[in-house]
């Protein structure tokens, strides 16, 4: 690679990632792909109703098929599991009920997957159906039947927040506007289908688990929860995983079901999950209503927020509470608004359980408040860009709900899309059916509070040096794809001087590396980059003074630079990084170095009720303008281009950075043309990737992402996210520049074609009653 | 208890050339190609994204022509070619493909890349000098939710320009 050099001495495009070669040459090994020679076929029943009692269920027949190992059902597990420790209301296998189609309620160990798939046909399970929801107004309707019977009314749970004074914000506007905007629910479609290889050894009694897990921290813990096992007689390992988007973040049902088995089998049971049940065990961005209304004086800036928001949560609890914590939390952070209100509903429905999904919580209420937004600037005459300018917050600063902002590029991150899609110049002159649009976002570099408060730093990063000089990085920290291994291996070479080539990573194997959160709340760049930054410098500081004595200075002299100490102003030659470290291990030994970070206090939240949810250290903030046509005959949407800067902080690996806001642009575009789940009486219509519109590479367009550092005071080398920030700008940018190609306001997420059709025939209509009641000139 | 008395599954000698080396196995007349590759020659690069056909993960060349193992018997493949990711790179280098998807971040999870690369190496056999709208075609069955597929046009951009 090539390009200018930073004053780290990084060339600046980027580099590639560590494991990049393993994945071009097939070698990388996924769950599915580990060796599981004897390992057992795991296969899961599934419940067939939306809502019911469990009257009778016999799995005898199949636990006398020849070649089944092992059955296990609820009555195998009466522990629940969730991801937060206030809300576990989940069995792996259901016990007593029954709360959407798909849930599992037995499962079959056996030695192939046509003996499996023959025992599951053999399992009688007889329920008695209960009056099931499968939208949240039915869920939430007077005398509805209770999914679960501490939850009245089905609220998972209800939010309410005031910042400020709304009522007098809204006095003081010179224009109060409402939206209501229906979001559809989302899946991850992470490519990798969901599998887990679970290994007792009955000898022992010790289980080693290989997941998908984006949190092995929490697959350990609630697998010692729900099998009774010590936590240390357990092993979680992940090896390379296909993508997560937030699925797995959460434990999943069948990885506590698959250790569950080879326990009972005593023995290895390989799950892979179809594609069609990696949409039941689903967990994802829930379908969103949001009623909204902004007050605005005739200059653009707003007064006041109100905000309402009903979650469709699904049967369980999940990360409900979070979602609908964040979905209000994050109203703040991006403008400077002086009042806030905000109520939330997240509801109990019986269809597959909703969690975290990329931009978690924040990405539909960010969609409605940049649409209204949008409306409102166009009916005062005002520019986009002129009314986020009017809006913005100065670092540093707290939000009113207590949220810490010590850095803020959006100002740059506007002014370089405007530039780029020559916004001035083209608004206004394109042809009808060509639009522009833009939006703004932004996203936590990281939650600041961890769910389970045990009083450790909030990450921790070992160091290995050895005789051969090799540098061994040790992080609990799930590379799923996203490049973090490659941050870790940057930021320990960038700090002690050293060419790449000499950095190991090894990561998330809980029998070898310090335990970490995972990967959510895109927590790791900003917590485990600094933990490692800071072992990397304690090494330094360790061998800078063996440096020093060898080249015969002071040890503030002594300095690091492509693989060599130096020291400065001196006359004394190089020493070679290798001779250095063999010289610091005599009489030591190989040494064992660890960094550590802690999330400051006065980043970790209001004292409201609530108040950890959004707090973090710092937020990333993206710009985009959307350039799309719209065939007015058939409502095709098409997106021709897409401009979009972040504020990163610094970008510690440029290359890693535009691939992750290529992503997250890309993901919000599927969220906005085309992508959503339908159910037919709690029948999945969409589970499989032909029914479910994941954009393909002919209708994805050109993205050009732009860099914008404004150097985080607490961040990595003052680096913040990159991956998730980016998402929630593209369908509100899209919407307007929908808007500004035809003329229509949408209100629903995706815009298919059905919906700018039904939207074109609604303003034509409007335009002919107006036409009519107005004498024709 | 014995339940059942399953007829012996049928099976027949396939001979396969995969990777470019004959091997003859017996297989189930009702084998998938995807399985053969997996289980039996132990190739784990092809992966399974979907329940049959949607994804592309599975992508291999069968006398060059890419194909959907996934929606393939085995026994189809009887003295045919097979082409893997694993038998791509000649020697102990990588295939210019895989050296560009590498250094262009064309993979950032790599689930879907082998069957990405795959499409593109026939793309790249039958049209030495794609345009970019040719490269989007070839590879639109192959799905991939990391990219955005920006990076994934120019590490197969940049292995076209890299050809003599």
């Amino acid at each position: 690679m090539s390009g200018a050099i930073t004053s780290r001495g990084w060339p600046r495009p980027g580099v590639p990632l560590i494991d990049g070669i393993d994945k071009v040459t097939g070698r990388a090994r996924y769950t599915a792909d580990l060796d599981h020679r004897g390992a057992l076929v795991g296969r899961i029943f599934r419940s067939p109703v939306g809502h019911g009692e469990i009257l009778r269920l016999d799995v005898s027949r199949a636990q006398n098929l020849e070649g089944v190992i092992a059955v296990v059902i609820g009555d195998d597990c009466p522990q629940t599991y969730g991801v937060l420790p206030v809300a576990m209301n989940e069995y792996p296998l259901a016990r007593g009920k029954v709360r959407y189609r798909g849930e599992p309620v037995a499962a079959v160990a056996a030695v192939d997957a046509e003996t499996a798939e023959r025992a599951l046909a053999l399992i009688e399970l007889e329920v008695r159906e209960l009056p099931a929801h499968y939208t949240a107004e039915s869920a939430r309707a007077e005398g509805a039947a209770l999914i679960h019977e501490n939850r009245p009314g089905n609220v998972e749970r209800a939010v309410h927040h005031v910042f400020g004074d709304p009522e007098a914000g809204f006095a003081a506007a010179d224009l109060v506007r409402d939206a209501s905007i229906d979001c559809a629910e989302l899946n991850h479609a992470q490519i990798e289908p969901h599998a887990a290889l679970a290994d007792y050894d009955p000898a022992t009694g010790q289980l080693t688990m290989q997941s998908v897990s984006q949190v092995g921290f929490y697959l350990h813990m609630m697998l010692a929860r729900c099998l009774q096992m010590d936590e240390s007689q357990i092993r979680v390992i992940k090896p390379f995983v296909g993508g997560g988007f937030g699925s797995r973040v959460e434990v999943l049902n069948f990885e506590i079901v698959t250790a569950l088995l080879a326990r009972a089998a005593r023995g290895k049971v390989l799950m892979q999950l179809t594609r069609e049940e990696n949409f039941l065990t689903h967990r994802a961005r829930p379908q969103t209503a949001v009623r909204l209304r902004l007050g605005m004086r005739r200059d653009g800036c707003i007064t006041a927020c109100e905000c309402e928001v009903v979650q469709r949560g699904g049967a369980y609890a999940g990360y409900g509470i979070v979602t609908i914590l964040y979905a209000g939390a994050l109203l703040h952070g991006l403008y400077a608004i002086p009042a806030v209100k905000y109520d939330g509903y997240r509801i109990y429905t019986n269809l597959p359980p909703c969690g975290a999904m990329r931009g978690h919580g924040s990405v539909d209420t960010r969609h409605a408040f940049e649409v209204l937004l949008d409306r409102m600037a166009r009916e005062l005459g005002l520019d986009p860009f002129g009314v986020r300018r009017m809006n913005l917050l100065s670092a540093p600063t707290r939000t009113l709900n207590d949220l810490l902002v010590n850095s803020y590029g959006l100002p740059e991150c506007l002014d370089r899309v405007e530039r780029a899609s020559g916004w001035r110049e083209r608004i206004g002159r394109l042809p009808r059916g060509k639009g522009l649009g833009m939006a703004c976002s932004h996203y936590v570099s990281g939650a600041a509070k961890p769910i389970h408060w045990t009083g450790e730093p909030h990450a921790v990063v070992n160091l290995k040096l050895d005789w051969d000089g090799g540098l061994t990085a040790f992080t609990g920290a799930p590379d799923i794809g996203q490049g973090s291994s490659t941050m870790v291996a940057i930021t320990v070479a960038e700090t002690l001087g050293l060419p790449l080539e000499r950095i190991r990573v090894i990561a998330a194997d809980s029998a070898i590396t310090p335990k970490d959160n995972g990967a959510y709340s895109s927590r790791i760049t900003f917590m485990v980059g600094n933990a490692a930054i800071d072992a990397a410098q304690r090494l330094k500081d360790r061998l800078s003074e063996v440096a020093a004595s060898k080249l015969g200075v002071r040890r503030e002299d002594v300095y690091t630079a492509a693989g060599m100490f130096l020291a400065r102003g001196g006359e004394s030659a190089p020493v070679r990084f290798e001779e250095i470290a063999r010289a610091a291990l005599v009489g030591e030994g190989t040494l064992t170095i660890k960094g550590t970070f802690t999330c400051p206090p006065e980043s970790q939240g209001g004292k409201h009720k609530g108040g950890a949810v959004g707090a973090t250290m710092g937020f990333s903030y993206v710009a985009q303008v959307v350039e799309a046509s719209v065939d007015e005959d058939t409502g095709q949407v098409t997106v021709d281009q897409v401009w979009a800067a972040i504020d990163c902080g610094h970008a510690i690996n440029p290359l890693a950075v535009t691939g992750q806001v290529e992503g997250a642009v890309w993901m919000g575009m599927g969220q906005a043309l085309s992508e959503e789940t339908r159910y037919l009486d709690g029948l999945p219509a969409h589970a499989s990737l032909l029914e479910y519109r994941v954009p393909t590479i002919i209708e994805s367009p050109p993205i050009d992402v732009q860099i914008v550092e404004s150097h985080d005071p607490l961040g990595p080398f003052g680096a913040k996210e990159a991956s998730e920030g980016a998402l929630a700008g593209f369908a509100p940018a899209l919407v307007a520049a929908i808007a500004n190609a035809i003329g229509i306001d949408l209100d629903e997420l995706p815009a298919t074609p059905d919906r700018v059709v039904e939207a074109l025939v609604a303003l034509r209509r409007r335009a002919r009653l107006k036409s009519a009641r107005e004498p024709a000139p | 208890m014995r339940q059942d008395q399953r007829p012996p599954s049928r099976k027949r000698l396939v001979r396969v050339c995969l990777n470019g080396r004959w091997r003859e196995d017996a297989v189930p007349d009702h084998l998938l190609l995807v399985d053969y590759l997996r289980e039996t020659a132990a190739l784990t690069g092809t992966k399974t994204g979907c329940d049959g056909g949607e994804c592309g993960a599975c992508m291999v060349l069968v006398d060059s022509v890419p194909v959907p193992a996934c929606i393939t018997l085995a026994v189809r493949c009887d003295g045919r070619s097979v082409e893997t990711i694993e038998g791509l790179a000649a020697g102990d280098g990588l295939h210019r493909l895989q050296r560009a998807f590498h250094e262009h971040l064309g993979t950032q999870c790599g689930f879907c890349t082998p069957g990405m690369i795959m499409s593109a190496a026939a793309l790249l056999r039958r049209n030495a000098r794609p345009t970019d709208a040719q490269i989007r075609e070839a590879l639109s069955g192959n799905l991939c939710r990391c990219t955005g597929y920006v990076k994934i046009v120019e590490s197969v951009r940049a292995a076209v320009d890299e050809a003599p």
